[in-house]
């Protein structure tokens, strides 16, 4: 499973970033969690609010931090 | 009965006497930081359900195409609605223009989603009462259109950095939310939200009770009352840098007036605390050629302006 964190390094990009990780771990599954910081990927997405999660190549949300549980149900 | 709770608590249970300075600077302390905290978080949250409804992406596709007059106007009603954060400025504005919303048109919503925004209007209308507060969104959304038809007519499409036509946009399908997401959403945000700006507005208020408590009457007059032709243009420049503190600013904004301050500057102050601000203006330096920069900043400035001369010549 591949998860992409969009969002250009603000404050909230690092927290959907941590409680994204910790979603991960705690849902038992195997998959990575990267950043992404460059403009051109995100606007592919057509994601005009960040921070977002991508999910094997599928926007979940965007321009909101989501709690650890509420990750864990989209994994 | 607020108002009896704020008298209680310095007058009865500290015993300070009404009248003094230190009991009167207290109570307007104690006072405006009840109700304002109790203003921010009702409605806070409820603006926050409105805007789950408001993705950008969706004011975009609304937006998209519409000429100008009919299309400024309805950016800066969406800029409202539609949340905001200066933080993604870059991709929102690239997102508008690429999908054919015309550069006058983002510009209105540019100009308008961070001037009418919730904190500011609920700190007018709670220290200012609701006219000053709908005069206060009714101008900033005039402001907000007048500027964005300026910046459209002057044709400017070659200021915006080249990359930025090039970009390749997906049509994102973002998942709508439902309503129980909308509500979670709505009490993250609010808690997000209170946590970053009650320091300013316990510093703000506090300030704010101390000029009330202790500063003489009328001693703004002097300095920046009707007569001094230099007092709007540099309440506009104090006004810019202290962006993001709006909760902090409205408080003394508010002291000052009753001190003296005519409505016109003080109107045209917190419209440049709120609309224009250096951080953002770094922001969008990624997007927009130094002129365009240039012109953007001036004539939403200019148009702050005459609105602060404006409100002082008629009211």
């Amino acid at each position: 499973m591949k998860i992409e964190i969009l969002g250009t390094g603000c404050a909230k990009c690092k927290t959907l970033y941590e409680n994204t990780k910790k979603a991960l771990e705690e849902s038992g599954k195997t998959g990575e969690v990267v950043k992404v910081e460059d403009i051109p990927t995100i606007m592919r997405y057509g994601v005009m609010s960040t921070p977002a999660l991508v999910i094997d190549g599928q926007v979940k949300f965007s321009g909101k931090v989501a709690s650890v549980g509420e990750i864990m149900g989209m994994l | 009965m607020l108002k009896s709770l704020a008298d209680y608590i310095v007058f009865t249970l500290m015993g300070l006497t009404p009248g003094t300075h230190l009991g009167e600077a207290l109570n307007f302390f104690i006072y405006d930081t009840i109700k304002i905290f109790f203003l921010l978080t009702v409605i806070i949250f409820v603006v926050a359900v409105i805007r789950s409804s408001f993705p950008p992406e969706k004011t975009k596709r609304i937006l998209s195409h519409k000429r100008l007059y009919v299309g400024n106007v309805l950016a800066a009603l969406l800029g409202i609605v539609t949340p905001f954060c200066s933080c993604s400025a870059v991709p929102l504005f690239i997102g508008f223009v690429e999908s054919g919303v015309p550069l006058g048109v983002t510009f209105s919503f540019l100009v308008s989603s961070p001037m009418v925004n919730e904190v500011a209007l609920i700190m007018l209308w709670g220290l200012f009462g609701w006219r000053i507060a709908l005069i206060y969104i009714a101008t900033g959304l005039l402001v907000a259109i007048v500027a964005g038809i300026v910046i459209g007519r002057l044709k400017m499409e070659k200021y915006v950095q080249d990359y930025v036509w090039e970009m390749q946009v997906g049509n994102g399908e973002i998942p709508v939310m439902s309503f129980r997401q909308k509500l979670d959403y709505a009490r993250e945000y609010t808690t997000g939200l209170l946590k970053k700006i009650w320091p300013y507005v316990v510093v703000g208020v506090g300030i704010g009770g101390f000029i009330h408590g202790y500063a003489p009457q009328d001693f703004l007059v002097r300095y920046a009352g009707r007569d001094n032709p230099f007092a709007v243009p540099l309440a506009v420049l104090i006004g810019v840098p202290l962006y993001s503190n709006a909760a902090g600013v409205i408080p003394i904004v508010h002291a000052l007036m009753e001190k003296g301050l005519p409505i016109g500057t003080t109107l045209a102050f917190m419209m440049a605390v709120t609309a224009l601000s250096l951080p953002e203006a770094i922001i969008l330096k990624n997007v927009l050629k130094n002129r365009l920069l240039a012109v953007f900043f001036g004539t939403v400035a200019g148009a702050i302006i005459i609105v602060g001369y404006l409100f002082n010549a008629i009211l």
